[in-house]
């Protein structure tokens, strides 16, 4: 690929996991989790429902709260210390499933809001910043419109362009493409694809499998709450090593 | 021909409804007599209609509206439309309708109550419109416009009466010019209003205003260096140090070195009729809103203690009966309060109906708040924003707006629950000041004319805030235009 050049894993730690482990309840969600990421490098989570996956991620911006071990993100370690947790959320862009963009706010207002009271930008430039990451997921024409008049794929990529805004050093995506009709998810995948080759660090849970050899420089596979299996994305899709990996890619893959 | 086999080759424009499923014989026939069951109903309907009609129109067109008396307008009733004839002497309203609007105020006083009324929509132009110049002017100018005309017609002396337009002018230039501006006339409407209303010296309420002033001042100065909750919790602790020992100080020095500003001081005594429901209705429903949204935002809390206030507070005040709190208001509070206090009624009263209007308001807004999906505090969350922030920009304006109906239900329960204070001894337009002025023998036999006029003074006002809440969910719907 032409753009691999750009798409450079570099030795610098971005978020660096030990033993964590949460507990919903009584419930084990995440066991023993180990993981490092680097800067630059572009990681898929997938796994089955209920594996964890999500849950994981969201422990990485604290969405979720993890009880034992530890999770540092770009130097800060995540505890109950908010200026802490304001400080990691305000470097770490995350996309959801379902968008979750501000109904009652415009494209422009939805993109400016956090940049203008969290990074306190005067408000021309946050809107010119605004702008630029428009024009970057393609759709600067509907800047003010709201949210409910866009198509889900429009609002998927908006959203990306909202946590850009933000200039966060780590991007994470949580099944960006699953509540999307078909014919919409190439194109939020193709704004993904274009953030890589911009040397984004990413963590993205999906199903698209595509993508992931596409993009992504390494597969976590998890189940029950634990990384099962973890390869480069050649390696992974055509020689799976556990039973449950192959299990997973015969059901995925399948059809 | 195969029928598994098609391909369309030309696609098919849109077309027009056929004729004659529109106008009037369509609507009748679907609307009034679809079925025969239908069609007995709507007779029914219309004769009940006529019925109801034909017996109180008699009522109303005998009507007659000068008359010193009840017995002299059955007199010009029967001269007129014959013996036995009803009809309403509206005479009574007429000769005290000045009761009914400003209670006991002297006549030489009304342009302090009417201003202050005229005031009230100035300070809600920004807050109602956004700071939209044309409606803001539109609704700063009528109230000018209205008060004069008001200001003229209960006879105010020259001198006032320009001083009322000369103030209405300059804030419908601000309108014009800085409709952004307005926004201090709404901060400085509680204090405005109280010196109108109850006089005195403008040193009290500028004291008052100060407090908030102060707390304001001492929040923005620790905000950034301890956060927002405990800044306030201090900023809140000077105010209450503020009001409870150095105001009084401040007020008595500042009056005696320039005591030129002052109206002759009003005893809550003199309070009655719909100016007494309007500055507790107002008072209550500006202040149970930003109480109300405390504490539905503090029975979500995750914080055990305040959580557990927010219930118990919102539960408590819910099962006990708004005139308990009349009575609270009325006679316990006074056991509580250190001897020397002459805390005033009105203000007693204004204060539980606000706390037991919160409660409502409380759980209409938690209502709003179950609406919003899970996700949108998730992404003020992700985004970086504070919980405060959160709120603000992103939960609120939502919850609220889903809460709006309730809201407004609530608002104009509470305005037409002002009218109970009657049974605290303060003369409410419904009841106080009915009796009143039945008391004079001229107009003891007048049944329903106070009843009527009273009940259509608060249908205009209940219903202006029905149709405003509905322009309001109008405007605020973002998702198709």
């Amino acid at each position: 690929m032409a753009h691999a050049a750009k798409m450079q894993v570099t030795d610098e730690v971005a978020i660096q996991i030990t033993a964590m482990n949460k507990w919903y309840g009584q419930f084990h969600v995440l066991r023993d989790i180990d993981m490092t990421v680097n800067r630059g490098e572009r990681i898929v989570v997938c796994g089955p429902s209920g594996s964890g996956k999500s849950t994981l991620i969201r422990c990485i911006n604290r969405l979720e709260e993890h009880q034992v071990g530890q999770i540092i993100v770009d130097g800060t370690e995540l505890s109950s210390d908010l200026k802490n947790i304001d400080k990691v959320r305000s470097e770490v862009g995350m996309v959801f499933q379902h968008f979750n963009l501000f109904p009652h706010l415009t494209i422009l207002e939805n993109l400016t809001l956090a940049p203008i009271w969290v990074r306190k930008t005067p408000k021309r430039e946050a809107e010119e910043t605004a702008m630029y990451f428009l024009e970057k997921v393609k759709i600067p024409e509907q800047a003010l419109k709201y949210p409910g008049q866009l198509s889900g794929g429009q609002q998927q990529r908006v959203a990306i362009a909202r946590s850009l805004c933000m200039k966060p050093r780590i991007m994470l995506f949580d099944e960006p493409t699953s509540a999307l009709d078909p014919e919409m998810i190439k194109e939020v995948l193709d704004t993904m694809i274009s953030l890589a080759e911009d040397g984004m660090t990413m963590i993205c849970v999906t199903h698209e499998m595509g993508f992931a050899q596409a993009v992504a420089n390494r597969v976590v596979f998890m189940d029950q709450g634990q990384i099962v299996e973890q390869n480069e994305p050649k390696e992974f899709f055509a020689n799976p090593k556990s039973d449950r990996t192959k299990l997973f890619l015969s059901q995925i893959l399948g059809h | 021909m195969s029928n598994s086999h098609f391909v369309r080759t030309q696609m098919l424009p849109a077309q027009k409804p056929p004729v004659g499923e529109t106008g009037v014989i369509k609507w009748m026939r679907e609307n009034l007599f679809s079925s025969w069951f239908n069609a007995i109903l709507t007779f029914i309907g219309m004769w009940a209609v006529y019925s109801l009609v034909s017996s109180s129109a008699p009522w109303f067109l005998n009507g007659v509206w000068t008359a010193s008396s009840v017995d002299e307008c059955r007199a010009i009733i029967a001269a007129s439309a014959g013996e036995g004839a009803s009809g309403a002497c509206w005479a009574m309203i007429n000769e005290r309708w000045h009761q009914f609007m400003f209670g006991f105020f002297d006549r030489e006083e009304y342009w302090r109550p009417l201003l202050a009324f005229a005031l009230l929509f100035v300070a809600l132009s920004p807050v109602l419109y956004f700071n939209l110049r044309r409606p803001t002017m539109i609704m700063v100018g009528g109230a000018g416009a209205v008060l004069v005309l008001l200001l003229w017609a209960v006879g105010t002396d020259g001198w006032h009466l320009s001083l009322a337009a000369a103030v209405m002018a300059a804030l419908a230039a601000l309108a014009w010019f800085a409709p952004k501006h307005l926004l201090w006339v709404t901060l400085a409407f509680p204090a405005t209003a109280f010196f109108l209303l109850w006089g005195g010296s403008v040193w009290a309420p500028i004291g008052v205003m100060a407090g908030f002033g102060i707390a304001v001042l001492v929040w923005r100065a620790l905000n950034g260096f301890i956060g927002v909750a405990p800044a306030a919790l201090i900023a809140a602790l000077v105010a209450f140090i503020w009001w409870g020992l150095v105001q009084s100080f401040v007020t008595e020095a500042m009056s005696q070195a320039l005591p030129y500003f002052s109206l002759p001081a009003e005893d809550s005594d003199r309070f009655g009729g719909f100016l007494l429901s309007f500055v507790i209705g107002v008072s209550a429903i500006s202040a149970s809103l930003p109480i109300g949204i405390l504490l539905a935002l503090g029975r979500r809390s995750d914080m055990f203690l305040i959580k557990t206030l927010s219930v118990g507070f919102i539960e408590f005040v819910r099962g006990v009966p708004l005139i308990t709190m009349l009575f609270t208001a009325s006679l316990l509070l006074q056991y509580f309060l250190p001897p020397q206090t002459n805390f005033d009624l009105i203000l007693r009263v204004i204060i539980l109906v606000s706390l037991f209007a919160s409660a409502y308001i409380a759980e209409v807004i938690r209502g709003g708040l179950a609406a919003l999906p899970r996700g949108q505090q998730e992404a003020a969350d992700s985004l970086g924003l504070d919980y405060w922030q959160a709120q603000r920009l992103i939960i609120m304006p939502q919850a609220l707006k889903v809460a709006i109906p309730g809201i407004v239900s609530s608002f104009i329960g509470l305005f037409k629950d002002t009218t109970l204070v009657a049974l605290v001894g303060l003369a409410d337009p419904l009841q106080g000041i009915t009796k009143v002025v039945k008391a004079d023998i001229a107009w003891k036999a007048a049944y329903w004319e106070p009843f009527i006029f009273v009940g259509a003074i608060f249908f205009i006002f209940c219903f202006s805030m029905s149709r405003y809440s509905m322009y309001l969910e109008q405007k605020l719907k973002t998702d198709h235009h």
